[in-house]
Formats: C-alpha cells, structure tokens, sequence
C-alpha cells in the first residue's frame, strides 16, 4: 500500500498524472486549510484587540514625547 | 553532443544549474546580513568576516576531496559496501572531468550547486556561535560540516545510489535532513561546548533576550535566505532526462524532471509546495510566537524546512500544514533546550534547521508511507522506521556527535573560545580603534595642506 497510489514506478509516465498522498482526499484537506486560515484571522483578531488595549494604557509622557520628536 | 536534442538538453541543464547556483549565493549574503544583524556592534566586522571566509575555506575543500566523497562513498562500509573509488576518480581534483573540459559541460554546474549547499551548512553553524567562537575553531568546522559530514551524508542519503535509499527508504527531496537536521545537530554539538555569551543567563538561570542591534539587517537577511532557497529548490532537481537515460523501472519514452534520487516531480510541483510551506510557516510563527517578527520570519524558514523532505510529491495543503506543525513543535522546543539546559543559540539555527529538519524527516515517513524511494528495482519503499532512523543519522550521528567531539578537542586545546576580556570589549575593538587612529590622521594631514595652501 502506498500513500500516493504508486507503490513502484515501473510505470510509462505518460500514464501518470496526480502523485501526491491521499488523492481522493482533496476537498477535506481543502476544508482543513480554509480552517487553518480562518482560525488564524480570529486569533490574529482577538490578540491585537488584547494588545492594543493594554498598549493604551502603557504610554509615558515623557517617552512619548521623545518618540515623537523621533519622527 | 552528438545531435540538436543532445545539445540543447546538455546546455539547458548546464545553464539551469549555473542560474539555481548564482540564486543560491543570495543564502549566503542573506545569512551574513542576518549574523550581522544579530550581533552587537562591537563584533560586526568579525562576525562578517567569519561568515564570509567560509567561502573559500569551503570551495577549495569540496574541490579537493569534498565531491570525490559524494561519489565514493554512497555503500561505503555499511551492509558489506566499500569506497567506489571508480566512481569517484572523475571526481578527484587531479581529474579531466574537474577542468575546462568540451567533453563534460555539467560536472562543473553539478558540483557548484552542491558547493553552495555546503557553504550553507557551514553557515548555519556559523549563525549559532557568534560573538565568542575564535574564527580559527569555526573555520575548522566549517569545512569538516561542508565539504566532510555533509557530503557523507548526502552520499548515503541523497544519492541515487546511497545505502539509506536502498536499506531504509530514506526519502529527503529538498534536504531536511541532509542539509537542515545535520547543520543543526553540528551546531547544538558545538555550542553546548562553547557555553553561552556573557549575560544570556541572569544568575538564577533565566534566559535574557539579546536583542539584535539592526532588525532592517536580520529581515532583509532572511528575504534574502527565502529567495536563494527558493533556487536551492530547483538546484535540487535534475531538470529534464529521459526514462532512458535514468535506466530503471520507468517505461515508455516520456521525459519528466525528477528529485535527486531520479524519481519522478516536476518543477510547478515544487513551486505550488515551497510556497504554501513558506506560508504554513509564517502563519502558525506569527500566532505560536504572538506575532514576534523574527521568530515570525524564522518561522517560515522552518516550515519550509520541515516540509521539504517530501515536498516532490505533497498535495500544496499537507504541505502548508505539515509546515505549520512544525514550527510550533519547533519553537517549543527551542525555549524548552534554553531554559532546561542553558544553551545559547544566538540566532535560532539550531530550532530553524536542526529541529525542523529531524520533524520533517519523521512527519514525511508517515504521508508518504508506501511510496517509492527511487526508480530502482529492490529499494524499500519510504516509511516511518526508515525516516526516523534516517533523522538520527542525520541529526545526532553525522551533525551532533562530531561537533561535540571536535568542539571538545578544541576547548580542551585552549582555541575554542575567545578569552572574556575580549569579548567584553568586543571582537572588532582593535580594528576599531586602527581605524579611529587612521580617520583621525588622515584628517590631520589634509588639515595641514590646507593650511600650508593658505
């Protein structure tokens, strides 16, 4: 048994098309990234919201100001 | 080149490794930038120039007995094998074929792009030993990692004839093991001897971030690094050759590109797989560092990394999320080493390489369990066993054990580290102060001829 459905390559390539593992398997592995993706939007989200809040709160005067003239 | 077919194939597999070998010199500026970067500003010209005398320390050496090995060495003694030494005699540096030769237009392309393979293993462990190694010590490991152990292990496990392919089915496409886990094991081997830099650990034991003096430097490094992987990808094909001419189990009459074990890809394959791994990479660093940018950067190296093994035959989707699984094994793992056993990897590459090479090994054993190794009758096919112990050999075997024994040898002689003083001082401070010397003279001495004039 192989994963990618060829378990020699005493094969005329001319034959061949797809090699990849799980063939068959393209629309859950599809489901799987747009999940990946999606997840880490709602991640990314959630933590720069945290972020931003707590950095409001964290400013100095002082060093403000010197960021500033900073440019 | 007998025919117009012949001469074309000939020239465009020629000219195809000399392109993949002038992108594949953007690794090593970009690993310099990278170390330069990352280092203080008080050891930026020795921190440079330790990375870049790799170059010739390394090309000399893989000219003179570095290549031979690569072809000699693929049974060696394992399994009853010996030395090829016929094989390996037209690789010998007193050998028509390793000259200005009309009768052989590739050897020369073939051995630059494992040349620049080897400049990158020696840089890896380059990156983790700055700012306290004597370049004298890093030199020496620098050509027994690329034109020594590094070849060994591709001779055995990234060669169409290599023992690990016909025993073990190792399977390593684009060099996770061969290239990554080996460099990375060297480098833990090395900097477990070396010890720290002063002020890594506080006094408890905590680990302190030494941050890096120019970020701009360290991300255009990395840019860098992704964009001569990139060539490195395709240097790792052969571009075009005829089930003749590979003369194993595939029939008909059907040319293809093929994985350096001559076993059928393509070169669209590989791009759809570099990229989605880079993104798988990038994606799961930004979230498991919290958006940390240089794990984030170095987190797409890693996924590549990890997913290279197989990345000649993954669907685009495992391979952007066996990258993303990865790097987060990969940078857990790295803070876990640091805080349990106080090592000093200054810019990751133990984690990056070392780490994600071994998990790409063991994770690739799994997808592509069953699947031919090599167009070859009488190979076993690629699985788990056989990835994992291939990841041990590559890793501890041939990259941790012979940097820890050499590092070893070198502390015990008393040329491994530099002394304390000067690494408080900082490594450049005697050629800064010449240089502060010869500014502050030469503009005394146009001072005085403008005097004189006036």
């Amino acid at each position: 048994m192989s994963t990618i459905g060829y378990e020699s390559w005493a094969v005329d390539l001319a034959d061949v098309s797809a090699i990849y593992p799980f063939q068959g398997w393209e629309m859950p592995m599809t489901i799987i990234g747009v999940i990946f993706w999606l997840a880490w939007h709602r991640i990314q989200f959630v933590r720069e919201g945290q972020h931003l809040e707590e950095a409001r709160k964290m400013g100095e005067k002082e060093k403000i100001d010197k960021m500033l003239e900073r440019y | 080149m007998d025919g117009n077919l012949d001469a074309l194939t000939t020239v465009f597999t020629e000219f195809y490794y000399w392109v993949t070998v002038v992108f594949m010199f953007l690794i090593h500026v970009g690993f310099c930038m990278y170390e330069v970067g990352a280092s203080r500003a008080r050891n930026h010209m020795h921190t440079l120039m330790k990375n870049i005398m790799i170059i010739p320390l390394v090309t000399v050496t893989f000219f003179f007995f570095g290549w031979w090995i690569y072809w000699a060495f693929p049974d060696f003694w394992v399994f009853g094998g010996s030395i090829d030494f016929e094989a390996g005699a037209a690789n010998l540096p007193w050998s028509e074929n390793m000259a200005t030769n009309l009768d052989d237009r590739i050897t020369g392309v073939f051995w630059a792009a494992f040349l620049l393979f080897s400049w990158t293993a020696a840089s890896i462990v380059s990156g983790s030993v700055i700012e306290r190694i004597r370049s004298s010590a890093l030199w020496v490991h620098a050509v027994l990692i690329g034109s020594v152990f590094w070849i060994i292990d591709a001779a055995w496990g990234w060669h169409y004839g290599g023992w690990m392919v016909q025993k073990l089915g190792y399977h390593d496409a684009y060099a996770s093991g061969v290239i990554h886990a080996i460099a990375g094991g060297y480098a833990l081997g090395v900097i477990m001897v070396l010890g720290p830099r002063i002020g890594k650990f506080a006094k408890d034991g905590t680990p302190r971030d030494i941050p890096p003096h120019n970020p701009w430097m360290l991300t255009i490094g990395i840019f860098l690094i992704y964009t001569g992987f990139w060539g490195f990808y395709a240097a790792c094909n052969v571009p075009a050759i005829s089930p003749e001419a590979i003369g194993g189990q595939i029939t008909g009459t059907t040319w293809t590109a093929t994985n350096i074990y001559l076993a059928p890809t393509s070169l669209s394959a590989i791009t759809f797989n570099f990229l989605m791994s880079l993104s798988g990479g990038l994606m799961a660093a930004y979230v498991v560092s919290k958006g940390d940018a240089f794990w984030t950067f170095s987190g797409g190296l890693a996924g590549v990394i990890t997913a290279s093994a197989g990345n000649d035959l993954y669907h685009p989707i495992q391979a952007m999320i066996i990258a993303a699984i990865g790097v987060v094994i990969v940078y857990n793992l790295h803070y876990w080493v640091e805080r349990k056993f106080k090592l000093d990897d200054a810019v990751g590459a133990v984690a990056v390489h070392g780490y994600a090479g071994f998990v790409g090994l063991v994770i690739s054993g799994f997808v592509l369990w069953g699947a031919p190794s090599s167009p070859y009758e009488g190979y076993a096919a690629i699985n788990p066993v056989g990835q994992f112990l291939g990841a041990v050999i590559m890793f501890f075997v041939l990259g941790f054990l012979p940097g820890f024994i050499v590092a070893k040898l070198q502390s015990m002689a008393g040329v491994l580290r530099i002394p304390e003083e000067v690494e408080l001082q900082g490594l450049d401070y005697a050629e800064h102060h010449a240089y502060e010397d010869a500014k502050a003279a030469i503009i005394e001495a146009d001072k005085a001829a403008l005097a004189a004039k006036s």
